[in-house]
């Protein structure tokens, strides 16, 4: 299955950022053997006026993302992620591989609502 | 001819100026309240309101059964308040600013426009002045719309005068667009000179003529006076911190009715600007 990480850098090794709509990158990750399938660029949504959210989860679900590991995501991000299908773990620290771990030993416990306000 | 009446910093006295300068005029004149998060006009003037409607934001509705899942809408919309995600198409309406432009778009004609309220106009008369304001719903967002509906009452016949909102962003900015002249309230402090500056710069970019009321004039430094110079900005007016016009605004009495001869100094002003004597 694809998951995706809200990352501050481009490798497994990068810390988490716990911002899902304007995080610098979202890094897409087979979770069967933990290979980093696209280090997706984000620029474009960290500046984005509004609406960053909603476009980072069209990103994540363009690209059949089953799980989404963050720190935070905001309402319209998450009826999104819903639409689509997208499970969303919040609360993550520490690292992508750290987080990846976590969800093959079953840690992860699925959001059932957001955890962030509508902001801009 | 479109006079708005702004400032930068909120409490210098634009709604004391716009509704003196009003009732100056008289009959050639009508005040619009585009302040529509605070609107405060109708205190000082108490107007007889004889016409009201509310005011709606076309946002989209999508009819599931006939969508194609082709997307073209989220391309389009620079807001990102309609977007193909998954297999279904969602709406975002309190980020939508309503410019149709996804259901203009959409193939298989599956977009219809549904109102989101936005506020209420209303209209009516303090003696012979022409009287509108706008009054935003509150937790609405968004207030240029109403701002611009406001603007479409301007009676191109009178002296319009335009009450704006305090600050330097988007509901200043929507309210002086498209004005004749601005003129800007300030008081002789570091806190109105800031914000002065930086509403100035602001609209200086719209190409629009200003001039500046320095508000309490002798409460304060002179700094406000020398910006005005050194920018080459006409002073129109200095009103002092008379204790009669404090009293009368803490009544809800405008300035002029509290002290009847500023009308004069009203009218001057307003020669100067109409006249392009400035």
């Amino acid at each position: 299955m694809k998951i995706a990480v809200t990352s501050t850098g481009k490798t497994l090794e990068s810390a988490i950022d716990p911002r899902f709509g304007r995080a610098p990158y979202i890094l897409i990750i087979e979770s069967e053997d933990g290979e980093l399938l696209e280090a997706l660029d984000n620029a474009a949504n960290s500046g984005a006026f509004r609406g960053a959210g909603i476009q980072a989860a069209k990103a994540v679900a363009d690209r059949k993302v089953g799980v989404l590991l963050t720190g935070h995501c905001g309402p319209n991000a998450f009826s999104a992620l819903e639409a689509a299908g997208v499970k969303v773990g919040t609360e993550q620290k520490g690292t992508a591989l750290d987080a990846i771990e976590r969800f093959k030993k079953n840690e992860i416990v699925f959001a059932a609502k957001p955890n962030a306000e509508a902001h801009w | 001819m479109i006079v708005a009446v702004a400032s930068g910093k909120g409490g210098t006295g634009k709604t004391t100026v716009a509704t003196s300068l009003a009732l100056a005029l008289g009959s050639r004149s009508q005040i619009l309240d585009c302040d529509v998060e605070e609107p405060n006009c109708h205190i000082l003037l108490k107007p007889e309101i004889t016409e009201s409607y509310p005011v709606n934001l076309p946002v989209p509705s999508v009819d599931k059964e006939k969508c194609s899942l082709c997307g073209k809408c989220g391309e389009v919309c620079q807001f990102s308040a309609i977007v193909l995600i998954g297999q279904t198409v969602l709406t975002f309406p309190e980020l939508c600013h309503g410019c149709g432009a996804c259901s203009i778009l959409c193939p298989e004609r599956a977009i219809q426009e549904v109102p989101r309220r936005l506020g209420v106009i209303e209209m009516g008369f303090v003696k012979d002045v022409e009287f509108v304001q706008g009054r935003i719903r509150i937790g609405e967002a968004m207030s240029p719309p109403l701002i611009r509906e406001v603007k479409t009452r301007i009676n191109k016949d009178k002296v319009a005068i335009l009450d704006a909102p305090p600050g330097a962003s988007c509901p200043v900015i929507t309210t002086v667009k498209n004005s004749d002249f601005v003129i800007m309230v300030t008081e002789p402090t570091p806190f109105g000179l800031n914000d002065l500056e930086i509403a100035v710069e602001a609209i200086e970019d719209l190409g629009i003529p200003m001039g500046v009321v320095i508000n309490r004039c002798d409460i304060g430094d002179s700094d406000s006076k020398d910006y005005c110079a050194r920018k080459g900005l006409p002073l129109l007016m200095e009103i002092p911190n008379h204790r009669k016009i404090a009293e009368g605004y803490a009544r809800g009495v405008p300035l002029v009715e509290s002290m009847p001869e500023y009308v004069d100094k009203f009218l001057n002003m307003s020669d100067c600007i109409l006249n392009n004597k400035h």
